[in-house]
């Protein structure tokens, strides 16, 4: 059988080998940590501690103002130290609670729900809320905004994102491996809540055993009449955007400028199904997430519990450090992540992996070449757009007769800008061009 | 922790942080390379004025784009390997034994008149040696008619002149041709191998294809071009080619022989002068199709490989408009909707 996948796509070499059987290992807890009180896409939190005061782990200190925001929850116990504005990983100030770890590991009370599939889906969405789960791909997206589609548009799929098709990262596949009955049980929660009958769960072909060991949890007894189905998905980039993961596990093609909800779908990350998981089941906060430090650049690479709010010098210290000069720290993966300006900045609830790329495998932004015409990103662009088009009327300056081409439906995922010979800053000139013209 | 800061200057940069390997000299050298096998066909059939022709053509055309860029103080790009190319071409498209003068002025329109001056690689709207050659055809038709006899014997400087296939085939017919050649067989084996007049790289089908095979396994070409573009011609050699009745040509003997190949394969595929949407490609194709049988059939010329070419070339942007990609998701209805 033909694997499921979407039109176009490029195949990057996927360097998983670097991190991928590194079992998850949890870092050294941090002296302190620094957390954001804006992680999210949408409203900032209010801040609900003061200096000084003590906090135990999953109390809250930044709850959540409007529809569209998470809470924030202190991820070690300890003392407030510090309330202020400190870089993000973007570079940006951002509010801040500073907190001083004790060491004690001191849980605030949560509540257990041995019998979570009874609960109703309202009292579900609520406690997902309530745990400040955001979309863990990357995005951060908050979750229960996911969940709460308007009526007239029914959702009948579950997808969960298990493609994880950016190079390098591994951090979905560890859990894939480490924690399969766990993330079933967080996909058949979203199920509920959502009240679909319908659950897929998308794996790249390249990942075997995580496919094994997903299809082994979901035909467990109790699972069989879930309706749960493993979708083995082609490898190839960018299998798990939501549009493409959908055109490929569900064979429906979310309208330009739509959302998966248009067509019925609602896709979640594997890392969130999990935190949704925790949250239901024990009440537990999102205060921690997976992220795969790998790359050339760092000693040994592995995939890490790490607390939200941990710097990225103890992540890299925890590595063993860099191998040699290096020249660049990506947050995310290779395609759609972002370099970071400085290291002392803190793993947030969006941070899926941390990419030390040595010298030698870095790209600068050299002089690049005139467009020569070869087609190829036409050819590989999964939104079906001209790239080479694009880039050059932003380049000429013709704003405005870029969206002639469909500007908006870009999701810049650095597709076109990989694969050109010309080595054309195609996304870069893209993004230009939608800062200057309205949609 | 600040230490490890204060050691790294980090480099930042917008994403993709990856990039393929894939580079434009990558391609312009592997293009070269894979016509190697034709020149040197060449070489072994028509000897040492081939090989000179050849050489002048590509000093000509590299030498033109260093002064032309140098002149106009812009980045100097000669090791991109396009320019060469060029001069490959134009050598190639060349009868074997034209005075030196010929080669210069047909890499100079190429790169000077038809690339640089629409703004160089990338803007040229002409496929710089189909105009070379078809600048030199029009401007000298007696030297660029001038066809010598394949001799194979590299010392031999004077072989006979003679007439290409495809002029006898216009001039005297088919039955002519058969004369010529012996037998059908013979005379589909002559023109696959490269034995007949012609110019110095079009005449062997054989080395022509190993190279496009290579451009092939490589992905720099893809069959839509080429396809639609011979089979386009072998349909209308076949239906219009006969003397008399319809359905009575000869479609083989018009592909493997006169620039069919070469063009079809490495000159009408240039990236920068086709179309870049495959859907459009295939009309390109078969426009240049179209338009070399009905040079060679009903034309003044034996040939239209290259003039077809042409043509085309100026529908590119046309047809590149007309036949937009699809957007993902987006459904013919709403075609309103979406364009806002
Ligand atoms: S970045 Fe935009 S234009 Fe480029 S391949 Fe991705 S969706 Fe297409
Ligand atoms: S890949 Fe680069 S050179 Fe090729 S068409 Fe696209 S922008 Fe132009």
């Amino acid at each position: 059988m033909a694997l499921a996948t979407f039109k176009g796509g490029i195949h990057p070499p996927d360097k998983k080998e670097l991190s991928k059987d590194k079992p998850i290992s949890i870092v050294r807890p941090p002296k302190k940590v620094v957390i954001p009180l804006v992680q999210h896409i949408g409203a900032p939190c209010k801040l609900s501690v003061s200096i000084g005061q003590e906090v135990k782990k999953g109390d809250v200190i930044g709850a959540s103002e409007g529809f569209v925001s998470a809470p924030v929850h202190a991820s070690v116990s300890g003392k407030v130290v510090a309330i202020g504005e400190f870089p993000n990983a973007m570079g940006r100030m951002v509010i801040s609670v500073v907190i001083e770890n004790d060491g004690k590991e001191e849980w605030t009370t949560l509540k257990d729900n041995p019998d979570y599939m009874n609960l109703s889906p309202e009292n579900l969405k609520e406690k997902i809320r309530d745990a400040g789960i955001v979309g863990m791909g990357g995005a951060a997206f908050p979750t229960h905004v996911k969940l709460s589609p308007p009526k007239e548009k029914p959702v009948d799929i579950v997808i969960l994102n298990g493609a994880e098709c950016e190079p390098y990262l591994t951090a979905d596949y560890r859990l894939m491996i480490e924690r399969p009955e766990e993330v079933v049980e967080g996909l058949k929660i979203l199920m509920k809540v959502l009240g679909v009958s319908k659950g897929f769960i998308g794996i790249e072909n390249n990942k075997p055993d995580a496919i094994e060991a997903m299809k082994k949890a979901v035909s467990k007894e109790s699972n069989i009449q879930a309706n749960i189905q493993i979708y083995p998905l082609e490898v190839k980039y960018p299998q798990g955007a939501e549009k493409m993961l959908i055109k490929a596990a569900a064979g429906r093609e979310v309208p330009p400028r739509g959302l998966p909800m248009d067509v019925g779908v609602v896709v979640q990350n594997i890392g969130t199904a999990i935190a949704v998981y925790e949250a239901v089941r024990y009440g537990k906060p999102l205060i921690e997430r997976i992220v795969t430090v790998t790359g050339e650049g760092i000693k040994n690479p592995k995939n890490l519990l790490v607390k939200i709010g941990t710097f990225v010098t103890d992540l890299i210290e925890e590595c063993g450090g860099f191998t040699s000069e290096i020249a660049k720290v990506i947050s995310g993966g290779p395609m759609m992540g972002f370099s970071l300006y400085s290291l002392d900045v803190p793993v947030t609830k969006g941070t899926s992996g941390i990419l030390v790329l040595p010298e030698e495998g870095v790209v600068h932004a050299e002089d690049f070449g005139p467009c020569i015409r070869c087609g190829r990103c036409i050819d590989i662009c999964p939104m079906g757009l001209m790239p080479s088009m694009l880039s050059v009327l932003s380049e000429k300056g013709f704003y405005e007769e870029t969206k002639d081409y469909n500007l908006f439906d870009c999701f810049e995922c650095g597709s076109c800008t990989y694969i050109c010979p010309s080595r054309r800053p195609i996304v870069q000139l893209i993004r230009l061009a939608k800062s200057l013209v309205k949609p | 922790m600040a230490e490890i800061k204060k050691e790294h200057q980090l480099t930042v940069s917008v994403s993709p942080h990856v990039k393929s390997e894939e580079t434009t000299s990558r391609i312009m050298w592997s293009v070269n390379l894979s016509l190697l096998p034709a020149a040197l066909i060449g070489a072994y059939f028509f000897g040492p004025r081939a090989v000179f022709a050849l050489t002048i053509a590509i000093i000509t055309a590299v030498l033109c784009e260093h002064l032309y860029q140098r002149g106009m103080k812009s980045k100097i790009t000669i090791n991109d390997g396009s320019a060469f190319l060029t001069g490959l071409l134009v050598g190639l498209n060349l009868p074997p034994s034209v005075p030196f003068y010929i080669p210069v002025i047909g890499s100079f329109v190429a790169i000077v008149i038809t690339k640089q001056l629409f703004g160089g690689l990338g803007f040229n709207v002409f496929n710089p040696a189909a105009a070379g050659r078809a600048f030199l055809l029009i401007s000298f038709p007696k030297l660029m008619t001038i066809w010598k006899e394949p001799t194979a014997a590299f010392v031999q400087m004077d072989a006979k002149t003679t007439a290409t296939p495809l002029g006898i085939l216009k001039e005297e017919g088919i039955a002519k041709l058969m004369e010529v050649f012996g037998d059908k067989t013979n005379l589909y084996t002559e023109l696959f191998m490269g034995h007949r007049a012609g110019s110095i790289g079009e005449t062997s089908t054989l080395a022509l294809l190993i190279g496009a095979a290579f451009l092939f396994y490589r992905g720099y070409i893809s069959w839509h071009i080429p396809v639609s573009f011979m089979g386009t011609a072998a349909a209308m050699a076949w239906v219009f080619g006969g003397k008399g009745a319809l359905f009575a040509g000869d479609p083989i003997i018009h592909l493997i022989s006169g620039g069919m190949i070469l063009g079809a394969f490495f000159m009408a595929t240039d990236y920068v002068t086709c179309p870049s949407v495959k859907k459009g490609q295939l009309i390109f194709g078969a426009g240049c199709g179209f338009l070399t049988m009905l040079i060679r059939l009903k034309g003044g010329y034996p040939e239209g490989v290259m003039f077809a070419i042409l043509i085309m070339n100026c529908f590119t942007p046309i047809i590149d408009r007309g036949f937009k990609t699809k957007v993902f998701g987006f459904k013919k209805p709403d075609s309103k909707e979406t364009k806002k």
